[in-house]
C-alpha cells in the first residue's frame, strides 16, 4: 500500500473551518470502538461524555470554569507553535505560576500584612506573580536553547516532573498548613485573595474573564501586529525572518516569556479560584490537554476557545463516566490522544489531497 | 563496604539501565534514519501493560516480553502511519502517541492493578556465576540485560558494516538524494521505526518483568524522555548508549541509597535528580558544532515525495 | 556513421508517446525520441520545459501517464532507479543525489547492484578514476569537497554500473569553463566506447560542441529536432523559447561616481559546519556601476551576501560601509534604512515565504523603510497599494487577488523579489544569482532592470555563476574562490579563461590576495 499526498492549490475557509470538526467526529467513533471493546455502551458513554454536560445550568458553568485555564494555556502554547517552538512544559510552568501566586495568598492568611492599607492588592499581586513565576519558569528552556543550542522539547518536559516535585515538597514543608493535621496542603486564601465570582451563589469566577481578554488579545496581534507577522514569519520560513530583519534569539525567548506567563496566569486562576489552597495536584494534566486545544484550534485564538470548551467537556464527562460507567478516568487520556491524531491529520488533508494505492509499493 | 555488596549495587545500577539502553537503541536506528519518534514513553508504557498481562495470563516471562514487542510495534506502525504515510509533523505526533499510549495502557491495565508475580529469573551458569567479585556481574543477570548487550553490538554492526545499514544512514542524511537514487525512502524509515517501537515495548515490558514485576499506571515515570536525551547524549553512536545508560542507572540508584540514608535531603529533590541530570546531560553535548556534526542531517523533516 | 547503425540495430532507447500528468497540468504531452548506440543527444529547452520530467522517466522516477519506452526495441515498464540501471541507464545528477557525511567509497556503494561485494570496491573505484583521469579519494566524506570532485563522484558512481546510456542535467552549472573541457574530455572518451549520452543544457555552445542530434522541448511539447552543429547558437535559442530574445540595451556611458559600497578586508567563519570561512575580502562599488562576482557555487559566495546584509554581522563596524557610513556591525533593517536592498540566492523560504500570500512577503522586507508600521501595526491597506505597484511594474503573473507566493512560477516569484527591492529605489542593491531557474523572457526582464537601476545611479553588486550574466551586465568582475576575493578586472579587458583560472584558484594571483 502507498499514500501519495498532492498539494492542494489553496487552502479554503471550508476546508479550515470542516477539518477540525471532521476530526472531532472521527475521534468520536475511533473513541466509541475502544468503549466498544471495553465492553461498555459507545452510545451511552457518548451521552454521558458529549450530550449530559450540555442539559445543566451548573455543568455549563463547570465546562466555562475548566475551560478557563486551558484557553489561557493555550493561546500561550499557540504562539511558541506558531513560531515552531515546541514548549510542551505548560504543565510545570501552571504549577509554578500556581506556587509563586499562592505563596502570597499564604503569606497574606488571616488578615497578616493587612492591615494598613487593606487587603484589595493582594488578589492582583497574585496574578501578577502567578504570570511571573510562570514566564521565569519557561525562560529556562529558552535560554538553554538560545545559549546552548539543547531541545526545549526535552529540558521543559523535564521541568514539569521538577515542578510537580516541587510543588509536593513544598505543601508537604514549608508550605503545609500547620493546623492542618497534617495533610498535606496549605491553608485556605482569604477571601480577598480569592478571585472573585461572577454571580452570587455560582460558579464561574472572574478567570474567565482573563481567558476571554487574553484570547481576544492575541487574535488582534496574530492578525495586525507586526510581533504577530514575526512569530508566523519565523515559524515558516526561520531564514526569511532572519532576512526581514527579525531576531530569532529575542523572539524566541519572547514567546516563551508570554507562553509560561499565560501558563502561570491559568495556575494562580486555579488555585485562587477553584482551589482556594495549595494541594499536590492542582492540576489534572490542563498543561498537556492544552497542547491539543491549541491544535483543535488550529493555533487560531478564537479556535482555541471553541476547543477549550470540547476538551472541557471530555473532563466533565470523564468524571461522569468514571461514576455512571465504572469507565477509568484513562479514558479521557486515550480520547485526547485520539483526537490529537485526528486533528493532525485533518490538518495535514487541508494542505494536500490524500490518495491511497493499494496494491503499489511504498 | 564487602565487595559482595558493591557487586550487589552495580547490578542494580545495570537493573535500572538495561530498561533505557532498550529504549535508547532502537530510538537510536530511528533517528538515524531520520524520524524523530518522541512517543517512546508511550510506546514503552504499553509496553509494560501488555507485556504484564501478556506474562500474567500465560504464566510465561518470554510470552509477556513478545506481547510487549507487539504492543510498541504496533504504537510505532501508527506513529509510521502518521509521520512517515501522511508527512505529518514528527513532535506533534510524537506527543499525541504519548498521550494516547498514558491513556490506553492506564484502560488495558485496570485489571492488573495490584497483581504480582515473580521477577524474570536471573542467569546461573554453574561456576562462573558463582566467581568472586564480578562473577554475578558478568554471568548472573537476567537474561534481558544479555539481549540488550546484543541488540546494541547488533546495532552498531549493522549500521556500519552492512548495506542495508548504509542506505538507511543514507536515508537520514538526506531523502532527497536518496529518493533520488531510487532508495525505499518511506520504507526504510517505516521499517526503522517499527524496530524503535519493538525496542521501547521490551523496554516497557522489562519494567513488569523484571524491574519491579508488577504493574501501575503511569510507571514508566519519563524514562521514554530520557531515553530520548540519552540519544543525543550518545551522539547517536551505539555503544555510547550503553555508556550513558549506566550514568544514569548509577544516578537512579544512587538517589535510591541517598533517599534510605536520608541525609536530610528532601526525598523530592533527590527523586527530581534524575530528569535535572537529563537536562544537564543534555547541555553537555548540545553546545556548539558537535551536535549538529552528530545528528542525523534530515532528522524530523517529513518526506514528501517530489514531483 | 549514425545513419547506417540506425539502419541495422533498433534504437538503444526509444520513447514513444510519453505523456505525464500531474493532476490537471500536463508536464510531457507526446513526446517521442530515439537514441543510438554511441550518439551524444541533446535535450534542450527552457525552464519548466519539462527536460527533468522526462528525464526522470527515463530514469524510472516517475512513471508515465501514457506512452512506451523501450530499449533495444523491447518495451519495458521501469519500476525505479534500480530496473533503469538494470536496462543500462546511469544518471548524473544537477543537484547532486549525494550524502554529505557518507564517504566517496559509501556513496558509490549504495547504487551498486545488491550482490555487488564491497570489499573490492575500492580498487574499481581507483580503476575508473584513473582511467577517465578522474582522481577521487575514497574515504573521504563528500562534505569536505568541491564541486567539481562531487560531480566526479556522480560520474564515477555512474560508470561503474557499466552503463550504455549516461544521462547528465545540467552538468557544467557548477563546473568552471577549464572543469567543463576535462568533463567534456571524459564524455569524448565515453562516446568512443560506444557509450550514448543523453545531455541536458541550456548552454547552447556546449551542445554544439558534443552533441549530434538535438530535440528541443518547449511547454511540455516536443517542438523539432535538429544537428546542433549545423545551427548557430543564436537559431538554437529561437527554437528553444519560441520568439527572438530581445538584447540588453545598455546606456552608451556610465557616469562612475563617488564609491557606495566599501568591503575592506572583511574575515568572517562561517556559521554552517561545512560552510566556507570569508578571508579579507576586499572591493568597492560605484555610484552607477555594476560589480560582479563570479565563482564556483559554494566558495564562500552566501556566507558573503549574509555579510553584506547585515543578516551576519562583521568583526568590525569598519568593514562595510554604506556611503561611506561604516555599519559591519548595524542589523539588515538598519542598513536598509540607509539606503541598501538585498536580493537573496534561494527564493522559497529566504527572499520570499511560500505560505505567505504576496502582500505578506512584501512586508517581509520592507516593513521598516515605507512606513509600513506605526505603533507596532501593519498598514495592510498601504502595504497592499504598493504590492500591486510591484506586480503591474515588473508584469508578475498571478492566479487570484493576493496568492501564496509559493503558487507563483519561479520566474514570476523572481521578478517579485527583484521588483520588490528595485521600487524601493535602493542606493545599493546586493544580489545573488538572480536568473537562477528563470525562463529566459523573465532573466531578461530581470537583467535590465539591474542595468536600469545602475544607470540611475545606483551601485550594483552582482554575485553570479554564470558567466555569461556576468559578461553581460557588468563593469568589473572579481573572482571569489575559496573565501577569498580576487583583485576585480575591467569586464571588456578580461577573458572567460581568465576569469575560469581565478574561479579553480589557479590565476596570476595564486592564492595571494589581492590588494
Amino acid at each position: 500500500m502507498r499514500i501519495d499526498l498532492e498539494p492542494r492549490p489553496a487552502r479554503t475557509l471550508a476546508l479550515d473551518i470542516g477539518a477540525p470538526i471532521v476530526a472531532l467526529v472521527a475521534a468520536i467513533i475511533f473513541g466509541g470502538i475502544v468503549i466498544w471493546l471495553l465492553g461498555k455502551s459507545p452510545t451511552l458513554a457518548f451521552e454521558v461524555y458529549f450530550i449530559n454536560p450540555l442539559l445543566e445550568g451548573w455543568s455549563l458553568q463547570e465546562l466555562a470554569v475548566k475551560a478557563c485555564p486551558l484557553v489561557l494555556i493555550a493561546v500561550g502554547l499557540s504562539f511558541c507553535y506558531r513560531a515552531n517552538l515546541w514548549n510542551i512544559g505548560a504543565e510545570g510552568q501552571f504549577i509554578t505560576g500556581g506556587l509563586l501566586g499562592g505563596w502570597l495568598g499564604i503569606l497574606t492568611h488571616n488578615e497578616a500584612y493587612q492591615g494598613l492599607i487593606g487587603g484589595w492588592w493582594i488578589l492582583p499581586s497574585m496574578l501578577v506573580l502567578g504570570a511571573i513565576g510562570g514566564a521565569l519558569y519557561a525562560l529556562i528552556p529558552a535560554l538553554l536553547r538560545v545559549w546552548l543550542g539543547a531541545s526545549e522539547i526535552l529540558t521543559s518536559l523535564m521541568l514539569v516532573y521538577v515542578a510537580e516535585l516541587g510543588l509536593d515538597w513544598l505543601v508537604r514543608g514549608p508550605f503545609k498548613d500547620p493546623e492542618g493535621f497534617n495533610f498535606p496542603q496549605s491553608v485556605v486564601f482569604d477571601d480577598i485573595a480569592r478571585l472573585p465570582f461572577l454571580a452570587e451563589g455560582e460558579r464561574l469566577h472572574a478567570g474567565v474573564l482573563l481567558a476571554l481578554i487574553a484570547a481576544l488579545i492575541a487574535a488582534f496581534v496574530f492578525a495586525r501586529s507586526l510581533f504577530g507577522f514575526e512569530v508566523r514569519l519565523i515559524g515558516e520560513a526561520p531564514r526569511a525572518a532572519r532576512f526581514a530583519g527579525f531576531d530569532d534569539r529575542k523572539l524566541t525567548l519572547t514567546v516563551f516569556v508570554i507562553s509560561g506567563a499565560l501558563a502561570g496566569l491559568a495556575g494562580i486562576c486555579e488555585v485562587a479560584g477553584q482551589i482556594g489552597q495549595l494541594t499536590p495536584k492542582i492540576s489534572p494534566g490542563y498543561g498537556f490537554t492544552a497542547i491539543i486545544v491549541a491544535f483543535l484550534g488550529r493555533l487560531s485564538p478564537v479556535g482555541i476557545l471553541v476547543a477549550a470548551l470540547v476538551l472541557a467537556l471530555t473532563y466533565i464527562g470523564g468524571e461522569a463516566a468514571q461514576v455512571e460507567l465504572s469507565l477509568p478516568s484513562d479514558m479521557t487520556r486515550a480520547f485526547q490522544g485520539i483526537l490529537l491524531m485526528c486533528v493532525l491529520v485533518a490538518d495535514i488533508a487541508t494542505r494536500y489531497r490524500i490518495r491511497l494505492r493499494l496494491g503499489a509499493a511504498a | 563496604m564487602t565487595s559482595e555488596m558493591f557487586q550487589l549495587i552495580l547490578m542494580t545500577v545495570v537493573t535500572a539501565a538495561t530498561p533505557l539502553i532498550l529504549a535508547a537503541i532502537g530510538e537510536l536506528v530511528t533517528e538515524r534514519a531520520g524520524v524523530l519518534n518522541l512517543g517512546v514513553e508511550g510506546m514503552m508504557i504499553m509496553g509494560a501493560a501488555l507485556g504484564f498481562a501478556g506474562a500474567y495470563a500465560s504464566g510465561s516471562t518470554t510470552i509477556g516480553a513478545l506481547c510487549g514487542i507487539v504492543a510498541g510495534t504496533l504504537m510505532a506502525a501508527l506513529f509510521g502511519l502518521l509521520t512517515i504515510g501522511l508527512a505529518i509533523n514528527q513532535v506533534a505526533s510524537g506527543l499525541a502517541l504519548t498521550i494516547f499510549g498514558l491513556g490506553l495502557s492506564g484502560l488495558l491495565g485496570t485489571g492488573f492493578v495490584g497483581l504480582k508475580r515473580d521477577a524474570a529469573p536471573q542467569l546461573h551458569i554453574q561456576g562462573l556465576s558463582d566467581l568472586p567479585y564480578m562473577g554475578e556481574l558478568v554471568f548472573g543477570e537476567d537474561p534481558f540485560v544479555y539481549a540488550a548487550i546484543l541488540l546494541v553490538a547488533g546495532t552498531a554492526w549493522f549500521l556500519s558494516r552492512t548495506r542495508a545499514g548504509l542506505a538507511l544512514r543514507a536515508t537520514g542524511d538526506n531523502h532527497q538524494s536518496a529518493h533520488a537514487l531510487g532508495l525505499p525512502v518511506r520504507r526504510t524509515r517505516f521499517l526503522a521505526t517499527l524496530f524503535g517501537g519493538a525496542c521501547a515495548g521490551l523496554a516497557g515490558a522489562y519494567l513488569t518483568l523484571a524491574y519491579t514485576p508488577f504493574w501501575s499506571p503511569g510507571m514508566t515515570a519519563g524514562r521514554g524522555w530520557i531515553a530520548l536525551a540519552l540519544v543525543v547524549f550518545a551522539s547517536w553512536r551505539p555503544w555510547r548508549i550503553v555508556l550513558g545508560a549506566l550514568l544514569f542507572g548509577g544516578a537512579t540508584v544512587l538517589q535510591l541509597h541517598a533517599q534510605a540514608a536520608s541525609f536530610g535531603l528532601p526525598g523530592q529533590l533527590l527523586s527530581a535528580a534524575p530528569y535535572l541530570a537529563t537536562i544537564v546531560a543534555l547541555l553537555f553535548l548540545s553546545s556548539g558544532a558537535r551536535r549538529n556534526a552528530a545528528a542525523p542531517a534530515a532528522l524530523g523533516q517529513p518526506f514528501i515525495a517530489p514531483r | 556513421m549514425i545513419n547506417e547503425r540506425e539502419m541495422h540495430a533498433a534504437p538503444l532507447l526509444s520513447l514513444r508517446g510519453i505523456v505525464k500528468r500531474f493532476g490537471s497540468f500536463t508536464a510531457n504531452d507526446q513526446i517521442s525520441l530515439d537514441i543510438h548506440e554511441g550518439e551524444a543527444h541533446a535535450l534542450i529547452g527552457e525552464n519548466g520545459a519539462g527536460k527533468s520530467t522526462l528525464v526522470k522517466i527515463i530514469y524510472g522516477l516517475l512513471e508515465p501517464t501514457e506512452g512506451v519506452i523501450a530499449f533495444h526495441g523491447q518495451p519495458v515498464r521501469l519500476a525505479g532507479p534500480e530496473a533503469a540501471r538494470a536496462q543500462g541507464v546511469g544518471m548524473v545528477f544537477q543537484h547532486f543525489s549525494l550524502f554529505d557525511n557518507l564517504t566517496v567509497a559509501e556513496n558509490i556503494a549504495l547504487v551498486l547492484p545488491r550482490k555487488t561485494p564491497l570489499s573490492g570496491l575500492r580498487d574499481r573505484i581507483a580503476e575508473v578514476a584513473d582511467r577517465y583521469r578522474m582522481p577521487l579519494d575514497p574515504d573521504r566524506e563528500v562534505w569536505s569537497l568541491s564541486a567539481g570532485e562531487r560531480q566526479r563522484i556522480e560520474i564515477a558512481r555512474c560508470l561503474l554500473q557499466d552503463p550504455r546510456l549516461i544521462i547528465l542535467d545540467e552538468p557544467t552549472s557548477v563546473l568552471t569553463p577549464q572543469e567543463a573541457y576535462a568533463l567534456f574530455e571524459t564524455l569524448d572518451r565515453l562516446k568512443d566506447e560506444g557509450r550514448a549520452l543523453l545531455y541536458i543544457s541550456h548552454k547552447l555552445e556546449e551542445v554544439r560542441r558534443l552533441c549530434e542530434t538535438a530535440t528541443i522541448l518547449r511547454l511540455g511539447r516536443k517542438v523539432g529536432s535538429c544537428d546542433p552543429r549545423q545551427e548557430s547558437s543564436r537559431s538554437l535559442a529561437a527554437l528553444m523559447v519560441g520568439s527572438a530574445i530581445c538584447d540588453i540595451r545598455s546606456p552608451a556611458t556610465r557616469d562612475l561616481g563617488s564609491e557606495r559600497l566599501t568591503v575592506s578586508h572583511l574575515s568572517l567563519a562561517s556559521e554552517d559546519i561545512h560552510g566556507v570561512d570569508l578571508d579579507d575580502v576586499s572591493l568597492s562599488v560605484r555610484c552607477g556601476e555594476i560589480f560582479g562576482i563570479a565563482g564556483v557555487a559554494g566558495n564562500g559566495q552566501s556566507e558573503f551576501f549574509a555579510a553584506l546584509s547585515g543578516e551576519r554581522l562583521a568583526q568590525s563596524h569598519e568593514a562595510i560601509r554604506l556611503d561611506r557610513l561604516a555599519v559591519g556591525k548595524s542589523d539588515i533593517t538598519e542598513r536598509r534604512k540607509r539606503g541598501a536592498a538585498f536580493v537573496p540566492e534561494e527564493r522559497n523560504g529566504h527572499a520570499a515565504a511560500g505560505d505567505f500570500s504576496l502582500t505578506g512577503n512584501f512586508v517581509l522586507s520592507r516593513h521598516a523603510t515605507v512606513g509600513l508600521i506605526s505603533r507596532g501595526l501593519i498598514h495592510f491597506g498601504k502595504a497592499r497599494a504598493l504590492t500591486a505597484e510591484v506586480i503591474a511594474t515588473f508584469d508578475v503573473r498571478k492566479a487570484g487577488e493576493d496568492p501564496a507566493a509559493r503558487t507563483l512560477s519561479g520566474g514570476n516569484l523572481q521578478k517579485f523579489v527583484v521588483g520588490r527591492e528595485i521600487l524601493s529605489e535602493p542606493k545599493i542593491l546586493v544580489i545573488n544569482q538572480p536568473t537562477w531557474g528563470v525562463d529566459a523572457a523573465a532573466a531578461a526582464t530581470i537583467r535590465q532592470a539591474l542595468v536600469d537601476l545602475a544607470a540611475r545611479g545606483a551601485a550594483v553588486l552582482l554575485i553570479s555563476q554564470d558567466l555569461d550574466e556576468l559578461f553581460e551586465i557588468c563593469d568589473r568582475i572579481a573572482v571569489m574562490h575559496e573565501g577569498r576575493l580576487s583583485k576585480a578586472r575591467e569586464a571588456r579587458g578580461v577573458t572567460r579563461e581568465e576569469i575560469g583560472l581565478l574561479m579553480t584558484g589557479d590565476g596570476p594571483e595564486g592564492s595571494a590576495h589581492a590588494h
